[in-house]
Formats: C-alpha cells, sequence, structure tokens
C-alpha cells in the first residue's frame, strides 16, 4: 500500500511539472476573446466579448481573457477529478462530484424561472409589468390572461410539500401532472407505437424489383421482420404458458431478443467511446495545447 | 500467464482503453468512410428539399452527450446553411440552449452572409419535456412567443408568417435522450405527417430503427453514423474540403476503431480465462 | 379531499387531453391544460433545487458523516442559483441595448454561462466518458459465452462492433463480387435493419400497451400509486 501511494505521489508530481514547464515554455491553456461594441448607448457603448481561436491574438481589440483562462484550468481539472475516479473513491472525485449536482440543480431552476415562468406564467398574469422589466418585445396593450392563475395557485400548492405541514396539498397538482402525463400519452403511444408499428409490419412477403424480377433480399428480409416481430411478441406474451407449440416460438423470441441486446451493446461501447474521446481531445487541444485539428493555433 | 488474467487489476484495462483512444487522438488517424443507406437517406432528405425551405431544428442534448452529437449537429447546420434552408433552432433541454448558441456561433463564423431573423432563429429553451412540442404543432406561439434575445416572433421575417411546426418541411433532431427523437415521432411526425430526420446517441439508436422510414425518414446512429454523414457532405459539398472543423466525427472514427478492437479483444481474452478456468475447475 | 379531489382532478385532466385528440371543439382545452402542464413543469425544478437544499442543510447541520462534501454542494447551488437569477455580467443585446433584464441568462461571459462552460460542461460530460472503462472492464469479466443465447449476443455485438468501424468495410474489397454481404459493415446494416428492428419492433409495441393499460388505470382510479400511502 505504502508502495502504491508513493508512485502515485510520484506520478502527481511529474504530472505539475510537466504542466508547470509546459505552460511556461508554450502559454498553452490560455483563451482569447475579441471585444465587440453591438450598440451605442446614453451611458456608453455596450461592449460583448466572444472567444477566439489564439491564433487570432495579435488582431485588433483581442486580448488575454483572464477569467476564461482560469475557466479552461478549472474545466481540465474537473476533468481529471470526475476521471480519478477510475483509480477508485477518492475526496477529489467527490468534491467534483457535489460541485456538479449543486451547478446542475440551481442551473435546472435558473432555466426553468426565466424560460417558463417569466416567458409564459409571469409574462401572461402581468404583461405590463413583464413589459416595463424582463420582455420589453412584449406587444403594447397586452390583456392578463387570467386563466394562467390556475397554473399559478397550482404551483404554490406544489411548492407546499417543503412545509412540515399539509403535504397532500402537493397531491392536487400532482395529480394534474399526472393525469395530463396519462392523457396525452395514451393516445400517442396507442397511435404511433401500436397502430403504426403493426401499420409498418405489415409487409409483401415476396417482393419484385422495378424491372418486376423476383428480389430475394427484399423477400427474405421482409419475411424475418414479420417473423421476428411475432416471435418477439409471442414470447412477451405471458398470459399461455410458454410450453409446446407457443414455447417453441418464444425461444424464438428469446434468441432475437439476444441479437438485438447484442446489436444495443455494440451501439452503446461505440456511444461511451465517444464521449471519452471528446474529453480526451478537450485534454490534449484546448488544454495541453498537443495537438491541433482544426488549426486554432497555427503560425504560434 | 492463466493466473496473471484471472487476477488482473482492472486499472490495466482503464489504462489499455485510455491509450487505445489516446493515441489515435494524438497522431491523428482518419480513414474513409462508406455511408450506408441509412445515412444516404437523412443526407437526402435535407438535400432534396428545394433551397430556402423551412427547417425545425430540434437538438435536444446535453453535455453529456455532446462528444456524439456535437459534430452531427454542426453537419446539420452546415448542410441546412449550404442550401439556405430557413433555420428554427430549439431544445427541449434544459442544458441545451448553449449547444444551440454553439451551432449559432458556428452560423456566424463559416455563413456571414446569412442574417439572424431571416436565415436562422434561436428560440431557447422551453420546460414541459413533450409539452412544448404538442403545443408548437397546433400553435407556435401558445408557447413560444421570442427568440432567445426577446425579439417577439412577430418582428422577425422568418417567424412572422409561421403558426405552427405543421408549416415546416422537415424536422431535424438531434437527441440525447427524454425528451427527444421519440417524442417527435410521438406527437409530431406521426400524427400530423411531418418529414422527420434524427441524429442519436449509441445507445437510442436500436430503439429508434423500428420508427424508420415511415415516421422517421433517417437515422444517423452515433458517432459512425456522424461521420459517414460528414463524408457525404465533404463529397456534395468540396468547399467544405478545407475546413478542419467540417470533419470533426471522421477525426473521432480513429479512436473508435482502436478501442473497438480492444473491447473484442478483452471479451475474448476474458472467455479464454473463463474456459481455461472451467476446463480446470476453478470456476 | 385528500384523495378524492386529486383522482377527480388526474380523471379531468386526462379525460379533457383524450377529448381533444378527437373533437376539434376542445381543442383548445387540450392546449390549456398544456400550457399549465409546461408550468408545473418548470415548478418542479425549483421543488427539487429546494429539496436538495433542505436535504444538505441538513445533512449539515447534523454534521453527519460528508457533511463538507454537502456544503460544498450548497455553495455550488447558491452560487449559481444567484448568478443564474440575478443575471449577473450578462450584457444588453442590441435588439435592447439599454435594457440587461432582456438578455439570455447564459449569454456568452456572463458568470452563469462562466460556471456552465468551466465547471458544468467538463463534469457532466467527463461524467458520461467515465462509462467507457468500466464498459470495458465489463467486457472482460461478465460477457461469457456460457449458453448458446450468449454466444448470439456476443456474436452480435463483435459484427456490430467491427462494423461500426473503418475496418468493417474493408472486408468488401477483400470478398468475391456477390459476397459483399458477408462484409462487417453490410451484415452490421442488416442486423440493424431486420434482426434489431424486429426485436425492438415488439418491444415498442409491448411498451405501448403497457403505457396505454397504466394510463388508463391512473384515470380511472384504479392505481392511485401517486398519491402515495399515508394520510399526509
Amino acid at each position: 500500500m505504502e508502495r502504491e501511494k508513493l508512485f502515485w505521489t510520484a506520478l502527481m508530481l511529474l504530472g505539475g511539472l510537466f504542466l508547470a514547464g509546459r505552460a511556461a515554455m508554450v502559454g498553452n491553456g490560455r483563451v482569447y476573446v475579441q471585444a465587440e461594441t453591438i450598440a451605442e448607448t446614453d451611458a456608453g457603448p455596450v461592449v460583448h466579448h466572444r472567444g477566439v481561436p489564439p491564433s487570432q491574438r495579435s488582431e485588433a481589440n483581442v486580448s488575454l481573457s483572464w477569467p476564461r483562462t482560469i475557466g479552461l484550468w478549472v474545466a481540465a481539472f474537473c476533468t481529471l477529478g470526475i476521471m480519478s475516479f477510475v483509480l477508485g473513491d477518492n475526496p477529489f472525485y467527490k468534491l467534483m462530484e457535489s460541485i456538479f449536482v449543486g451547478v446542475s440543480a440551481a442551473y435546472l431552476m435558473v432555466a426553468g424561472f426565466w424560460d417558463e415562468l417569466v416567458q409564459n406564467l409571469f409574462k401572461s398574469i402581468v404583461p405590463g409589468l413583464m413589459r416595463n422589466s424582463f420582455l420589453p418585445g412584449l406587444e403594447e396593450g397586452l390583456q392578463p390572461d387570467l386563466t394562467y392563475l390556475a397554473p399559478l395557485l397550482m404551483s404554490i400548492m406544489m411548492l407546499w410539500r417543503l412545509a412540515p405541514k399539509g403535504a397532500w396539498i402537493a397531491r392536487w397538482p400532482l395529480a394534474f401532472f399526472i393525469g395530463a402525463t396519462a392523457g396525452f400519452r395514451l393516445v400517442s403511444y396507442l397511435e404511433s407505437d401500436f397502430v403504426q408499428q403493426i401499420n409498418n409490419t405489415i409487409l409483401p412477403l415476396i417482393v419484385y424489383t422495378a424491372d418486376e424480377s423476383f428480389d430475394v433480399w427484399g423477400s427474405l428480409r421482409n419475411s424475418l421482420v414479420v417473423v421476428g416481430v411475432l416471435l418477439g411478441l409471442v414470447y412477451f406474451f405471458f398470459s399461455v404458458p410458454h410450453r409446446g407449440v407457443v414455447g417453441g416460438l418464444a425461444r424464438g423470441g428469446v434468441w432475437l431478443l439476444m441479437i438485438t441486446f447484442g446489436a444495443s451493446f455494440g451501439y452503446t461501447v461505440m456511444g461511451r467511446i465517444a464521449l471519452l474521446a471528446d474529453r480526451l481531445q478537450f485534454l490534449f487541444d484546448d488544454w495541453l495545447w498537443l495537438i491541433d485539428p482544426t488549426m486554432q493555433r497555427m503560425g504560434m | 500467464m492463466y493466473q496473471f488474467l484471472k487476477t488482473l487489476d482492472r486499472r490495466w484495462i482503464f489504462l489499455l482503453i485510455l491509450l487505445a483512444v489516446a493515441i489515435p487522438i494524438y497522431w491523428g488517424w482518419q480513414f474513409p468512410e462508406r455511408p450506408s443507406p441509412m445515412v444516404r437517406s437523412v443526407f437526402e432528405a435535407i438535400e432534396n428539399l428545394p433551397d430556402g425551405s423551412h427547417v425545425w431544428m430540434a437538438y435536444d442534448y446535453d453535455p453529456g452527450a455532446q462528444g456524439e452529437l456535437h459534430p452531427m449537429a454542426f453537419a446539420f447546420t452546415r448542410q441546412c446553411a449550404l442550401k439556405h434552408h430557413k433555420m428554427y433552432f430549439m431544445t427541449l433541454w434544459p442544458q441545451g440552449p448553449p449547444m444551440i448558441q454553439e451551432n449559432i456561433d458556428l452560423l456566424k463564423r463559416e455563413f456571414p452572409d446569412l442574417t439572424y431573423g431571416e436565415d436562422y432563429v434561436n428560440l431557447g429553451y422551453r420546460p414541459g419535456y413533450e409539452g412544448p412540442i404538442k403545443l408548437a404543432v397546433t400553435d407556435l406561439r401558445s408557447t413560444i412567443a421570442a427568440d432567445v434575445d426577446g425579439t417577439s416572433l412577430d418582428d422577425m421575417p422568418m417567424t412572422a408568417d409561421v403558426k405552427n411546426i405543421q408549416e415546416m418541411d422537415l424536422i431535424i433532431n438531434t437527441s440525447a435522450g427524454y425528451p427527444g427523437t421519440k417524442e417527435w415521432v410521438l406527437y409530431a411526425s406521426t400524427p400530423y405527417n411531418i418529414p422527420t430526420v434524427a441524429g442519436c446517441t449509441g445507445v437510442q439508436s436500436p430503439y429508434l430503427y423500428p420508427y424508420v422510414p415511415r415516421q422517421l425518414n433517417g437515422l444517423l446512429g452515433a458517432i459512425k453514423g456522424a461521420a459517414e454523414y460528414e463524408f457525404l457532405l465533404l463529397e456534395a459539398y468540396p468547399e467544405l474540403r478545407e475546413n478542419p472543423n467540417a470533419r470533426e466525427a471522421l477525426r473521432r472514427m480513429g479512436p473508435q476503431l482502436l478501442a473497438h478492437l480492444v473491447i473484442i479483444a478483452l471479451i475474448i481474452v476474458g472467455n479464454i480465462v473463463y474456459f481455461v478456468g472451467r476446463s480446470r475447475g476453478d470456476m | 379531499m385528500k384523495r378524492t379531489v386529486p383522482m377527480i382532478i388526474a380523471a379531468t385532466t386526462g379525460f379533457v387531453l383524450i377529448m381533444s385528440h378527437f373533437i376539434p371543439l376542445s381543442e383548445e382545452w387540450g392546449s390549456k391544460a398544456m400550457q399549465w402542464f409546461n408550468v408545473l413543469a418548470a415548478i418542479a425544478f425549483v421543488l427539487g433545487g429546494s429539496n436538495l437544499m433542505r436535504m444538505n442543510l441538513q445533512k449539515i447541520s447534523d454534521r453527519r458523516p460528508g457533511w463538507g462534501y454537502a456544503a460544498v454542494t450548497l455553495i455550488a447551488f447558491l452560487v449559481t442559483l444567484s448568478v443564474g437569477l440575478l443575471k449577473v455580467g450578462v450584457q444588453p443585446t442590441s435588439s435592447f441595448p439599454t435594457n440587461a433584464w432582456a438578455a439570455p441568462y447564459n449569454q456568452e461571459g456572463s458568470s452563469l454561462w462562466w460556471l456552465y462552460e468551466y465547471l458544468y460542461k467538463p463534469l457532466a460530460s467527463t461524467m458520461f466518458a467515465l462509462l467507457a472503462f468500466f464498459i470495458a472492464s465489463a467486457a472482460f469479466r461478465a460477457f461469457r459465452a456460457k449458453n448458446p443465447e450468449a454466444i448470439a449476443l456476443l456474436s452480435t455485438a463483435f459484427i456490430v462492433l467491427m462494423g461500426r468501424t473503418y475496418v468493417g468495410g474493408l472486408m468488401r474489397d477483400i470478398l468475391p463480387r456477390g459476397m459483399e454481404w458477408l462484409s462487417f459493415d453490410s451484415m452490421t446494416n442488416y442486423i440493424m435493419g431486420v434482426f434489431n428492428l424486429a426485436g425492438m419492433r415488439a418491444i415498442t409495441i409491448g411498451i405501448a400497451l403497457g403505457v396505454a393499460s397504466t394510463s388508463l388505470k391512473v384515470l380511472l382510479g384504479v392505481d392511485r400509486s401517486y398519491l402515495g400511502s399515508g394520510d399526509d
């Protein structure tokens, strides 16, 4: 155990030295921004800063952004912090996990507030106030839509769940939410995932090509799809015991599902590798400047 | 050897997979692609639309899936811009607006002749999971009245006359899960017969095949689908070949190849260890 | 009152939405219900955030193990919430150059944008990327060809993994004319478009029936699990 500790300490020390040396010599992990005046007002110009590739650092109005440079290094350490989990649960990972939970929960709240509560709820109830504050683009003379008092009331009832007493009050808006979900899903699932799927499966078993010759592959494909769907459905039909003919068909369904799950596994692996590649590309390209596939630092 | 593999510390496997992904990225391995019929159908669905058609760009994903979906989202945006389609960006994911913003930045950078509000618009995020789809397919303004900058839809040329999503010529969805492609199929494509194509994560792809081709005109499955699609785009539009950003997914196929081979090798070695162990009575 | 009223609300809302699908006259009601639904979905975020805050505060005040991490979560939560609601660092846009409140809350350069770009984004994407390591470990330790079904699963996975790379298409050039379908990429396309499609369609149909029956049970008051078990 002591030897292992020593190994990791030495590795981290070496990594730190490499980073310090590289940052001093190459200046990697720097972010540049370009100032752009988007409007002139009585209070002065309104300036926006947008990120530009380091290769443009000597252009007009381009400067090094310290907040973004620090941010990039923070992002790199966050990436390493989460990745450290492969070595086992550790305080660095736990710290990152805690930050992630806090930031994401608050981000959802902020998005919900500005994009729905302000944009639709408050806009409908107090359009004048919203026009004079957050939503100046609202048309003038918009009348309040008092039907929105109902979701406002339900919102308050829902938040009542946090109160020490009377949590049952939150059941009313919850019932509305559940009832609505059940209502629109009932019809849509039947239409799209039941009727339409059966419709999609009604295929010609003997297929002819445009020049009226027999299409072996097309016929085989359609036949396998039709038979495959039926076998799969037999497997999922538990009202009849899976014995005899039904048992045989259900066994065919199992084989089909195994092939399906094998394909899903292959695709899942593909997805996860792509995500890891994205993170490593961030570390190598944006942070360490070891590679430059998009020519962001051409000529540097 | 058998004993070593049987008691192999999993950190060696982690290191192996790290190297399998890192080495091709470092050396920049790239390969030509052979676009599958499925990818071609997605490409053609966008390509065969008359120039200037109205396309709803539903980009429903977050940073958790950007490694898989960013390249295809950018490729969709590029093709629509090259075809001068009118693009209406929207997301059902709260963490989605910055993903859309990166596409807007791409348009500003690579297609400066296109004008915001005339050629493309950012309608941002709407909460409610599938709720906003249900509203926007019949009455857009009942859920979205303004763009992300607060400009009313009535004040922008490309949105002023749009009543609902049924008026779109195509829906392009990039999806990382719920709400995503399935919801667009359930509440827009199927009931209103709106042509729809999608690009989705590897986990989702197999589940969406039953909708093709009647409910979904085509589907890009994860990074491989994106790479094939980029390949078609580069073939059709040679001017993109000078743009290294237009090869994002193609670049990712290097790590993909080596990592897939490593995983296959791991399965094979794992099974050899298992069978040897069984023959020795160890398992 | 505590259980009957919610059941009536759920049934009424559900049937209004079903009716709005078939009767054009009631379409407006369905639309209204959906607008309210969206507001409640946004409030659910507020409820979730508040709950997180309450739980973490409790953990800190009780000095339970790991309370330090709870404090970090709480600080991250409060900082993000404050800068997001107050639009800290947001600049006015060209549409309304004198009103910064009208600008997007996640505008490039704002404090919330910084938190998203440099904290949330790397943390979220690495969290999912981490699974690549564990899926590799599982491939070595768990995927055993113990029986014919497992062999079918592993063989399919092998073909799909090969078929979704450059190597998958290489075989095409080696195989004799008319035998190209034996290349990994062709086989993958066939597996996905035939066997996977059939299997997934059976699953989709099964799920659709499940959703429909569960929805009906909720609307008819047979399934009341969402009301909880207690009186309060």
